[in-house]
């Protein structure tokens, strides 16, 4: 797949604090490209300077081997983590608004359908919920046909149910050849959508691949877990060199049936023992020693 | 280009009719203003008799005291024609020439008969009376003067505020950053609340204009194209200096501060309640700088006196080239983050 996307060396300060520090990667067409990392890691920065929307320090972005210019404006679509709407705006007229900012945008019946609006047309954009001003977001983002969609974080805040339809219309969005650029925290969102992703921390890559070949590269080895409960911090990490996080006990091993003998020779109850493939999440704590949610 | 900006400029639109709490108070607050000045506060400035002069009052001789009179404030004019214009309309209570010993009164002006009197109690010792010239002329009423000056600062408020404000506020939630993530130019978003701003003051103060006619007897001499022409440049020019002022700021409250800071200074120094004759003259050099002054002058001379387009061409060239000025300097430093 030829790249549609190039960034090379970026560099953005604010004041003393670097807050992306040569950050380069290459975005292939109809891909989609997840950037992770907490919260301050850089992420937010390097993708709005990829919409264009801040100016690197240092380092270029090619849109199709060009500088982003206006055909990049008509071709982007955009939804940023939080964007707040003119008041006493209905749906309908914010739609029809942004589709006349374009050459060529999608009827707004169809978006309507598509995201399911159709009955909140007539309704200031104010009084939407969460999940339904979000989607109101993606189908603004989507009104000029983008050949390139750029989400930041886009389901943050949202309920299962939201991200779960969120995720289901960035798939047929990838389905219908777009590219895609996302930022998230949720590591089970990265890899449920992206390719290939970036991890991002203190303003650095620091681990850059297909999802699979991350996991592969770094682990050999699968967790253990068991309630927090069932095996005390003073057991756990004096004999499994075991992680409490999130009320649970993790036990990495490379060897599965040596840990279950170790741990019922311990007395330890394994009601409720789960045995989970390493996520990358375990990989961003492996790499920087935080958390993903931090 | 054009769609972009009346994408914009409906939407802009929108959001300012159906916020009934301002559009309400848009309206309400001039007529409110015009109706307490006119009616409570009719009397202009009741504790001073104004005397124009036309060269040096007498410094030593019998009618030495007359410059030193209390509660008389004494105004110079270069030429008799422009003191008894003044004269004519109640503005100045007498016009005296010392050097001719000759002066005007406007035989309806109580305060001139009084103030005639003081005059010639002065000269009382002196060889020769100075000698009278009558005038005519209705008084022009404190509500004929001040519904020019009250227009002007309505539109002052709704240019400044209506545009400076709702800028800062849409760059303050990130109305702005997303719209620059369209192939909008900083130029067509500017363009666009320029026409929206200028559309709604244009209605609103006509609404006002209409109302107050039908319930407040007032002067209308001049041409209503003359006058539209007036308050069209000087909404132009202070929608630009709003923009100015919204070019970078992103908080509320520092854009409040600084919109008062230009306000409040032509709220009192424009003319719109007092006139400035009889000032110290470094107020009325600052008040020629600023737009306001200009707008209201001319409003009044065309409302007041009738004057034509031709007449006030002065303050319209004034409007018309700090306007192309401001919005230059607005495009060039505004900042959408």
């Amino acid at each position: 797949m030829p790249v549609i996307l190039q960034v090379a060396n970026l560099v953005k300060r604010f004041g003393s604090l670097t807050a992306v520090d040569g950050v380069s990667f290459d975005i292939h067409e109809g891909s989609c490209f997840g950037l992770l990392g907490p919260n301050g890691a850089g992420k937010t920065t390097t993708i709005e300077m990829m919409e264009g929307i801040k100016l690197p320090d240092e380092g270029s972005i090619l849109y199709r081997g060009q500088p982003l210019d206006r055909e990049f404006r008509n071709q982007a679509g955009i939804m940023f983590q939080t964007t707040a709407l003119q008041d006493f705006v209905t749906v309908r007229e914010i739609l029809l608004q942004f589709s006349r900012f374009y050459p060529d945008s999608y009827p707004i019946d169809d978006l309507a359908d598509r995201f399911a609006l159709h009955e909140f047309l007539g309704q200031d954009t104010r009084r939407l919920s969460g999940g339904q001003k979000q989607r109101l977001l993606l189908a603004i983002a989507l009104i000029n046909r983008p050949q390139i969609l750029f989400l930041d974080e886009p389901t943050t805040g949202l309920d299962p149910q939201s991200r779960r339809n969120l995720w289901h219309e960035v798939q047929r969005i990838k389905e219908q050849g777009a590219t895609i650029l996302l930022t998230t925290h949720y590591m089970e969102e990265a890899y449920e959508l992206c390719d290939e992703i970036a991890i991002m921390d203190h303003g650095r890559v620091i681990a850059h691949d297909k999802p699979d070949a991350l996991l592969a590269a770094h682990f050999n080895d699968v967790v253990v877990q068991l309630r927090q409960s069932d095996m005390p911090p003073e057991i756990g990490e004096r004999e499994f060199e075991a992680t409490y996080r999130n009320d649970a006990a993790h036990i990495v091993t490379g060897d599965v049936n040596a840990t279950i003998e170790q741990l019922l020779h311990h007395d330890i109850p394994l009601d409720h023992l789960r045995i989970r493939a390493r996520n990358l999440e375990d990989l961003f704590l492996e790499l920087t020693g935080r958390e993903l949610r931090a | 280009m054009w769609n972009r900006i009346y994408a914009l400029f409906v939407a802009r639109n929108l959001e300012f009719f159906r916020d009934r709490s301002s559009l309400g108070w848009n309206i309400l607050f001039p007529i409110v203003v015009i109706f307490v000045f006119a009616y409570a506060f009719n009397e202009d400035n009741p504790e001073k008799y104004k005397v124009g002069v036309v060269g040096e009052l007498p410094s030593e001789g019998p009618a030495a005291g007359f410059g030193t009179t209390r509660f008389v404030n004494f105004i110079d004019f270069d030429d008799v024609e422009a003191g008894r214009v003044k004269v004519e309309r109640h503005q100045v209570d007498l016009l005296f020439e010392p050097g001719t010993r000759r002066y005007w009164i406007n035989r309806t002006s109580p305060n001139g008969y009084i103030v005639e009197k003081l005059l010639i109690a002065a000269y009382s010792g002196a060889s020769e009376n100075p000698a009278q010239n009558l005038v005519e002329g209705d008084e022009i009423r404190y509500i004929d003067w001040v519904i020019p000056g009250v227009i002007s600062m309505n539109i002052m408020w709704g240019a400044l505020f209506g545009i400076g404000y709702v800028i800062v506020r849409y760059r303050k939630f990130g109305i702005l950053k997303r719209i620059s993530a369209t192939p909008v130019t900083a130029m067509e978003f500017l363009c666009a609340q320029i026409l929206s701003r200028l559309w709604v003051l244009l209605v609103v103060n006509l609404v006002i204009y209409v109302g107050m006619d039908l319930f407040v007897d007032f002067r209308m001499h001049g041409s209503y194209f003359s006058l539209l022409l007036v308050f069209l440049l000087g909404c132009i020019n202070l929608i630009c200096c709003g923009l100015v002022v919204a070019a970078r700021i992103s908080s509320e409250e520092v854009a409040n501060g600084v919109l008062n800071l230009f306000s409040w200074p032509m709220m009192f120094l424009s003319g719109i309640w007092f006139s400035l004759e009889g000032a110290h003259p470094w107020m009325q050099n600052f008040a020629q700088l600023l737009p306001l002054t200009h707008v209201t002058d001319a409003a009044r001379e065309i409302m007041i006196d009738g004057a034509s387009i031709v007449q006030v061409a002065d303050h319209l060239l004034i409007l018309g080239i700090s306007s192309l000025v401001l919005l230059a300097i607005g495009a060039r430093i505004f900042r959408w983050e």
